[in-house]
């Protein structure tokens, strides 16, 4: 400030003709950007100083790109059954050969069965003398790429050399002798969009009810708000187990699949709702929509032009804090077995293989789906942290 | 520029006098206080409990009292922000001439929102931190379908550079703003309809004091500049007699003095005015006079005191004062006191 009215000592005393342009003052930050940068530009600049929420921005698309592609990546059809191979442990791609020298092109080593004598088990170990080198993008089983198009290419492989019904299991394969691998990825696909599907439709019902409940008060609100605590007052698993048994069970999977989705977001619209609700209710009072509603704007457009935008990345953030839940919720009501079944592949199903001791013990591999639940579910939260954290980029 | 010289048209209101803008009798705004489960009303906070005045047209109505006192609730009843409890607001609108803000329908209050406008004490929450300048400024002349497109941005480039603002920031957001900037942006706002009255609600309070002489200066340019009436809401005596015609002092929902700003202070006629007065700080330190110590606190609103609402502090307090409500009197020319000893007192102002 340069006008010689900030020296005086008095707000009474004269200052120079008030229109006189002010000096071009940026008092928050240098960088002229900054001036004209909307929310979300704003929002973006302080969510990328959060190292590990970007770090994790990574790792969720990784996996919603895996569910997306998962018939490329998967290199094998997931409900193939290789009888050969029950139990088999996962086969490591490596790139050193057993003498230590490096190969540059990865490869993964034959297997050889045998039986234990004692325990009359048959199990695998790896076979130095054969190596089968992995390519990409390679030839394989025939599949419909989104039910659509018709492909057979693979991400990873077997080079074309290699003799038929060679092993290539990366995860090892569960009790059928199915590839853990690929059951993952495809499995990746239900699990993953089940937590979006149900968060959307959570979303709905929250806005609408939250949007009621904050925006209009009164005895809305309170029956609104009784029917909340009712909500979050009822144990979850018991219901889930009651909402689950309804569903009939000769249901093709795709029913069984939304019965379940909707199952979730009747439970889970709860903690968005009052999200949306707070936030119409601290906007109400804010004095810039007390001075729209002065100008003669219309209540839509109070509702639109000035609250929505308001919350939104409030929202946005709350939404991603709840996926994982959602993720969560499907997982353990496919393991109690409530949820999907079999043929369906999704996390929860694979993780029911492993539901005994033996199994935890002798195929440690077929917990692996549980250990992509973890992943996904920090990485969400964290994300989550990070938005929340970003989601108001003009707290004084 | 459109002329401010009012359409008589409609009811004159009672107690009107040629050359009134506003005439506000005998308003009302209780709040309820709500307790418990199924929020019964246990009380009521009198925030305004029967305010009186006359707003001319072009002058300055500066409203001053403590925190708490109704002031803000009095200005946003006004505005009709708030339905009052009871009592009339006449304003004497361009096209419409006399209305009953509180009465008036849903038609009649728009048009009259466009001759009625409000300067929000916080720059910073009056402004949608989400719209740009020219969101925020063109909005009230979008909405009221008084220019777009092309032109919408011309008007807010002419208002930009009437407040003292560069047009060029015009695609800027709020947040680019110091405070002071930012409260230019609100007056924008508040001047783009070119309303009648604007009713300032502590328009410098929040900011520095720096800023404060910029803002004020800038008001009585645009008030000369476009003819504009305000009511000035503000707790600082020295801003309000710097921008004040005429001031009404507040109390715990009443007002219990009103004068032209002059005699106001010179010759206040109500112990609280003198107290208030007493409190403004002199520059001078060889003439700081002795200042009044009010004792006890202000009354809480929801159980004022009987009587007076001012006795239990007062140093003249006689015995009528504790069971009567003084009624508000003209005791000299435009010069309306509410207490019951006027006539025997003799009150010292700021010095001259």
């Amino acid at each position: 400030m340069t006008t010689t009215a900030s020296s005086m000592p008095s707000p009474v005393s004269a200052a120079p003709d008030p229109r006189a342009p002010l000096p071009i003052a940026t008092p928050r930050s240098e960088d002229s950007k900054v001036l004209v940068a909307s929310q979300w530009k704003l929002m973006f600049w302080r969510f990328r100083r959060h190292r590990l929420a970007m770090v994790c921005t990574v790792v969720v698309l990784f996996f919603y790109v895996v569910a997306l592609f998962a018939e490329v990546i998967a290199p094998l059809d997931p409900n193939k059954v290789y009888n050969l191979y029950r139990y088999a442990p996962p086969q490591p791609i490596s790139f050193l050969d057993k003498d230590g020298g490096f190969s540059l092109r990865p490869f993964v080593l034959g297997m050889k069965s045998s039986r234990n004598t004692e325990t009359l088990r048959i199990t695998y170990v790896p076979d130095p003398t054969k190596r089968f080198p992995v390519n990409f993008f390679v030839k394989g089983e025939r599949y419909k790429f989104w039910g659509l198009w018709e492909s057979d290419v693979h991400l990873l492989g077997l080079a074309p050399d290699a003799p038929a019904n060679t092993p290539f299991f990366l995860l090892g394969t569960d009790r059928l002798g199915r590839d853990m691998f690929s059951r993952i990825v495809y499995g990746a696909r239900i699990s993953l969009s089940i937590g979006l599907v149900g968060v959307l439709l959570s979303l709905v019902f929250g806005i609408l009810l939250g949007g009621i409940s904050g925006y209009y008060g009164g005895w809305l609100d309170a029956v609104i708000q009784r029917i909340i605590e009712f909500i979050r007052s009822l144990p979850t698993i018991p219901v889930w187990m009651a909402l689950g048994a309804a569903m009939p069970p000769k249901w093709p999977p795709e029913y069984v699949y939304f019965g379940i989705t909707i199952i979730l977001s009747l439970l889970g619209w709860t903690g968005l709702a009052r999200v949306v609700r707070g936030r119409f209710l601290a906007l109400r009072e804010e004095d810039f929509v007390l001075a729209a509603r002065l100008t003669n704007c219309s209540e839509s457009r109070i509702i639109f032009r000035h609250m929505v935008p308001s919350f939104a990345s409030h929202i946005i953030a709350s939404i991603t804090l709840a996926v994982p839940g959602m993720i969560m919720s499907e997982t353990s009501l496919s393991f109690l077995g409530l949820g999907l079944r079999s043929p369906v592949i999704s996390w929860g199903v694979l993780l029911q293989e492993a539901q005994n001791i033996q199994t935890v013990a002798l195929f440690p591999w077929l917990l692996i789906p549980g250990a992509a639940v973890i992943l996904i579910v920090l990485a969400f939260s964290f994300v989550g942290d990070g938005l929340r954290d970003a989601a108001d980029p003009y707290g004084r | 520029m459109t002329t401010n010289t009012p359409v008589q048209t409609g009811t004159v209101p009672a107690g009107a006098v040629d050359g009134d803008l506003l005439v506000v009798r005998d308003l009302v705004k209780h709040f309820p206080i709500r307790k418990g489960f199924w929020s019964k009303v246990v009380g009521h906070v009198r925030a305004v409990d029967g305010v009186s005045f006359n707003v001319r047209q072009g002058e300055t109505l500066g409203l001053v009292g403590e925190s708490g006192c109704g002031k803000t609730t009095t200005s946003r009843l006004v505005m009709r922000a708030y339905q009052p409890t009871g009592g009339t607001i006449h304003f004497r609108d361009r096209t419409q001439g006399w209305l009953d803000i509180p009465t008036a329908s849903a038609t009649q209050v728009r048009g009259v929102r466009r001759n009625l406008q409000m300067i929000f004490q916080d720059p910073y929450s009056s402004l949608n931190p989400r719209m740009t300048l020219l969101d925020i400024i063109g909005e009230p002349l979008m909405v009221n379908g008084v220019a777009k497109g092309s032109e919408l941005q011309d008007r807010v480039a002419e208002l930009l550079r009437l407040v003292g603002l560069h047009p060029e920031y015009m695609a800027r957001y709020p947040h680019a703003f110091s405070g002071g900037q930012r409260q230019r942006v609100g007056i924008a706002r508040a001047i783009a309809l070119e309303p009648q009255l604007v009713v300032c609600d502590e328009p410098v309070s929040a900011l520095d004091v720096s800023i404060q002489a910029q803002t004020l200066n800038l008001l009585e340019d645009l008030q000369a500049r476009l003819g504009l009436t305000y009511i000035f809401v503000a707790h600082d005596l020295s801003v309000v007699q710097h921008v004040s015609t005429r001031v009404a002092v507040m109390y715990v929902g009443r007002i219990v003095e009103c004068a032209p700003t002059e005699d106001l202070f010179f010759s206040p006629k109500h112990p609280y005015t003198e107290a208030l007065l007493s409190a403004v700080p002199t520059p001078d330190p060889t003439r700081r006079g002795s200042r009044i110590f009010l004792a006890g606190e202000v009354p809480d609103a929801s159980n004022p005191p009987p009587g007076c609402h001012f006795h239990p502090r007062c140093r003249y307090a006689a015995d009528i004062c504790r069971t009567t409500v003084p009624p508000l009197t003209e005791i000299a020319p435009g010069h309306t006191v509410a207490c019951h000893m006027s006539g025997q007192l003799s009150l010292t102002g700021v010095h001259a």
